[in-house]
C-alpha cells in the first residue's frame, strides 16, 4: 500500500468508513432540504428573473439601453465577461492541473470546483452573445458556408480564436465533470429507493456498473484529459487576453497580458471557490472533508497568484514609462491620477495589498477571514477587468471625442442578474448533485484518513 | 469454453475491505481459478494484472482523434484563409499555409484539443457502455457504496469444486458467497 509521510496532516478528518464517505456526501441529497436552501434559492431566483427580464428588454431594444458611447464601446458587458472567465479557471485547474502533480487534496473540492467553472464559462458565454446586439445570428461566429460568397470568419482575429477557447474550454470542463460523476449517480442510485428519485439516478449514471475494466479506463481518460486540460486552461485566458493585446490601445497592446489575465484568472477563481465551499462546508456539514488545511492550501495558491498579479501591475506601470511612448505613458497616469482613479486603486488595494495579509498562518486558517478575503479579492478582479477595460478606451487619441462611462440600470441589471442565475445553478447542483468526488476521495481514505494516519504511527 | 461439469453457476464472493480482495485474488488466480469480474466503488490499484485485465488503449485513441482534428483544422483555415476567400485584413494579406501560421495557432491548438478530449470520451462511453438509457449490472447495490465483489463462473472454470472455492474464500476474507445456479 502506498505510504504517506507522517508530518503530513490527514485529509480526511474523524473515524471514517467508506461507508461514511458515501452516507455524508449522499445524505444531503436524500434528506430534506434545509430552510435555508429554500430562502437562499429563492433569493437567487428572483435575481436570476430580474436578469433575464434585463437580458430580454436589451435583445429586444437593443444595446443602445446599455450606457456605451462611441469612445467608450466595451465596457461592462466585456469587463463581467472576462470576470466570469476568470472565475471559471480555478475548477479546471484544481482538477486537471493538481491532478498531474498528484495533489491529493484536490479531491474534496474539485466536484463543486469545476460546477463553480461550468456555471461560470455559462455566465461569461452569455456577455459576447448579448453583446452582438442580434443574438439571433450568432451562429455566424462558426465557418458555415453562406449566402454571402461563402464570406468565412476571420481566423486572424482573437476574438474568433475566443470563440473557439471557450467552447473548447467549455465542453471539455462539463465532460470530463460529468465521467467523473457517472460512478458517484450509480452510488445514489444503489442507494435510492424513491422509485422517480432512482429512475432519474439510474439513468445519469448511465449504467455504470464499477468493474475493474471500467476503472482502469476510468483512470486512464482522467489522466489523459487532466493532460489536455491543463494546456486548455492556459491557452484560454491567454487568447481572452489577447482579445486586448493584439489591438493597437495603449494600456492594452503589452506582451505580458497572457501570463497576466492566467494568474489573475488562477486568483479570482480560488476566492470565488472559497467563497463557496466555505458556505457549504457550514451548510452540508464537510467540515471533515474540506478542512482547515484545505483551505489554507488554496490561500497559498491566492497568494502565489495574487503577488503574480501585483508584479503584473507594477511591471506595466514601469514599462509605460520606461517604453517612452507618450500615449503608453499616459494611458497609465490616467489610469491613477484621471477620473477613475477610484476603481484603480479599489483594485490596488484588493488585488496587490489585502492578499499579502494570507502570510499570517492566523489569517490564512481563519475561516472569517478567508471569507472576508475572498469576497474582497472577487471585487479587486472585477475593478481590475473595469480598470483595464474602460481607463484604456475612455480617453482614446482624439482629445475631442474622450468621454466618461456611466452604468445604466439594464448594465447593473444584466451583470446582478448573472450572479443570480449563477448561484441559482449552483445551488441546484449542492442541491441534488454530488458535492464531493466520494468515490475518488474513498482511495486516499486509507492514505490520507486521520484515523489510518494515526493507526500507522503509535 | 466447453465445461465437463454439471453445474452452470456464478459465484460471487463479497469483500468488505479492497486489498483483502487484492489478496484474494492473488490466492485464487494461483491456484488457477479464473475470475471473472472485479465490481468495486473505486479503483483497486494492482486488481488488473492479476484478473488478467489488459492496459486500456484510450490514450492512443486520444492521440489520434488529436492529429485527425490538427489536421482537419490546418486544412479548413487554409481552405477558408488561403484558398476559397483570401482577405488583406489591417495590411497583413494571406499568403500560404506557412506564412500565415503563426494566426492559425490558436485555434489549431484548441481544435486539437477538442477533437482529442471529446473523441477519447465518445470512445470511452462507448467501450464501457456507459450511455443513456443503460442498466447497470452490478450483482449488488452495496458495490457501489462500501463492497468489492469478485465474480467467478462456470463457464471460465472447469471442474470448480465449490466446497473448496468457499473455503478458500472465507479463509482469504470474504464476508459473504452467493452462488446462483443458472440454466444451463
Amino acid at each position: 500500500m502506498h505510504k504517506e509521510a507522517a508530518i503530513r496532516q490527514a485529509l480526511i478528518l474523524g473515524d471514517k468508513s467508506y461507508h461514511d464517505i458515501t452516507v455524508d456526501v449522499v445524505g444531503p441529497i436524500e434528506n430534506k432540504a434545509p430552510t435555508a436552501w429554500y430562502v437562499l434559492i429563492t433569493i437567487a431566483g428572483l435575481i436570476a428573473l430580474w436578469g433575464l427580464g434585463c437580458i430580454t428588454y436589451l435583445i429586444s431594444t437593443g444595446i443602445g439601453v446599455w450606457g456605451l458611447n462611441k469612445t467608450v464601446g466595451w465596457a461592462w458587458d466585456i469587463t463581467n465577461f472576462v470576470w466570469w472567465v476568470g472565475i471559471g479557471h480555478a475548477g479546471t485547474l484544481i482538477s486537471a492541473v493538481l491532478l498531474l502533480f498528484r495533489q491529493k487534496w484536490r479531491m474534496a473540492i474539485n466536484r463543486s470546483a469545476e460546477a463553480m467553472t461550468i456555471f461560470a464559462v455559462m455566465m461569461a458565454a452569455l456577455f459576447p452573445g448579448i453583446h452582438m446586439g442580434r443574438i439571433w445570428v450568432a451562429y455566424w461566429v462558426l465557418p458555415l458556408p453562406n449566402t454571402f460568397g461563402s464570406l468565412w470568419v476571420n481566423f486572424n482575429s482573437p476574438l474568433l480564436w475566443d470563440v473557439f477557447a471557450i467552447s473548447t474550454y467549455f465542453s471539455v470542463s462539463l465532460v470530463f465533470w460529468y465521467i467523473g460523476l457517472i460512478p458517484d449517480f450509480a452510488t445514489i442510485r444503489d442507494r435510492m429507493s424513491k422509485p422517480l428519485a432512482k429512475k432519474i439516478y439510474g439513468f445519469l449514471s448511465f449504467g455504470w456498473s464499477g468493474k475493474a475494466k471500467n476503472w482502469t479506463r476510468f483512470e486512464e481518460v482522467s489522466l489523459v484529459l487532466a493532460g489536455l486540460a491543463t494546456p486548455l486552461v492556459f491557452s484560454v485566458h491567454s487568447i481572452v487576453s489577447m482579445d486586448f493585446a493584439t489591438s493597437v490601445i495603449p494600456g492594452w497592446h503589452t506582451t505580458i497580458f497572457p501570463p497576466y489575465f492566467v494568474s489573475g484568472a488562477v486568483f479570482s477563481g480560488f476566492a470565488m471557490v472559497l467563497t463557496l465551499l466555505l458556505i457549504m462546508r457550514k451548510v452540508m456539514k464537510l467540515e471533515n472533508y474540506i478542512t482547515i488545511k484545505h483551505v489554507e492550501y488554496m490561500n497559498i495558491v491566492i497568494i502565489v497568484t495574487g503577488s503574480i498579479v501585483g508584479v503584473a501591475y507594477l511591471t506595466e506601470l514601469f514599462i509605460s514609462w520606461y517604453s517612452g511612448v507618450e500615449y503608453e505613458s499616459y494611458a497609465f497616469i490616467n489610469r491613477f491620477s484621471g477620473p477613475y482613479m477610484w476603481s484603480y486603486f479599489a483594485m490596488m488595494t484588493c488585488n496587490v495589498i489585502s492578499p499579502q495579509l494570507l502570510w499570517f498562518k492566523k489569517i490564512r486558517t481563519s475561516l472569517t477571514a478567508t471569507f472576508i478575503l475572498s469576497i474582497v479579492v472577487n471585487i479587486g478582479m472585477w475593478f481590475e477587468r473595469f480598470v483595464i477595460i474602460v481607463t484604456s478606451l475612455h480617453r482614446d487619441y482624439v482629445p475631442s471625442s474622450w468621454s466618461m462611462f456611466y452604468p445604466t440600470w439594464v448594465d447593473v441589471g444584466i451583470f446582478v442578474g448573472t450572479i443570480g442565475i449563477f448561484f441559482t445553478l449552483f445551488l441546484l447542483f449542492a442541491r441534488f448533485f454530488p458535492v464531493l468526488a466520494l468515490n475518488e476521495l474513498k482511495t486516499i481514505l486509507k492514505v490520507s484518513g486521520e484515523k489510518y494516519k494515526n493507526e500507522d504511527h503509535h | 469454453m466447453a465445461t465437463h461439469n454439471h453445474h452452470n453457476r456464478v459465484i460471487h464472493a463479497m469483500f468488505d475491505d479492497d486489498h483483502r480482495l487484492l489478496d484474494a485474488a492473488k490466492v485464487l488466480v494461483a491456484q488457477g481459478i479464473r475470475i471473472k469480474e472485479v465490481y468495486s466503488p473505486f479503483p483497486i490499484h494492482g486488481i488488473d494484472p492479476v484478473i488478467g485485465v489488459k492496459r486500456t488503449r484510450l490514450a492512443v485513441v486520444s492521440f489520434m482523434f488529436g492529429a485527425a482534428g490538427l489536421s482537419l483544422a490546418l486544412l479548413g483555415m487554409w481552405y477558408f484563409m488561403i484558398y476559397d476567400w483570401p482577405m488583406n485584413i489591417g495590411g497583413k494579406p494571406s499568403f500560404s499555409l506557412m506564412e500565415n501560421l503563426p494566426a492559425f495557432i490558436p485555434v489549431a491548438f484548441e481544435f486539437t484539443v477538442f477533437c482529442a478530449a471529446h473523441g477519447m470520451a465518445l470512445t470511452y462511453m462507448l467501450r464501457n457502455g456507459t450511455l443513456p438509457g443503460m442498466q447497470a449490472v452490478n450483482p449488488d447495490p452495496r458495490t457501489t457504496d462500501d463492497k468489492f465483489v469478485m465474480e467467478i463462473t462456470d463457464a471460465d472454470n472447469q471442474d470448480l469444486n465449490a466446497d473448496d472455492l468457499n473455503t478458500m474464500l472465507k479463509n482469504a476474507g470474504a464476508i459473504e458467497i452467493n452462488q446462483k445456479d443458472l440454466a444451463r
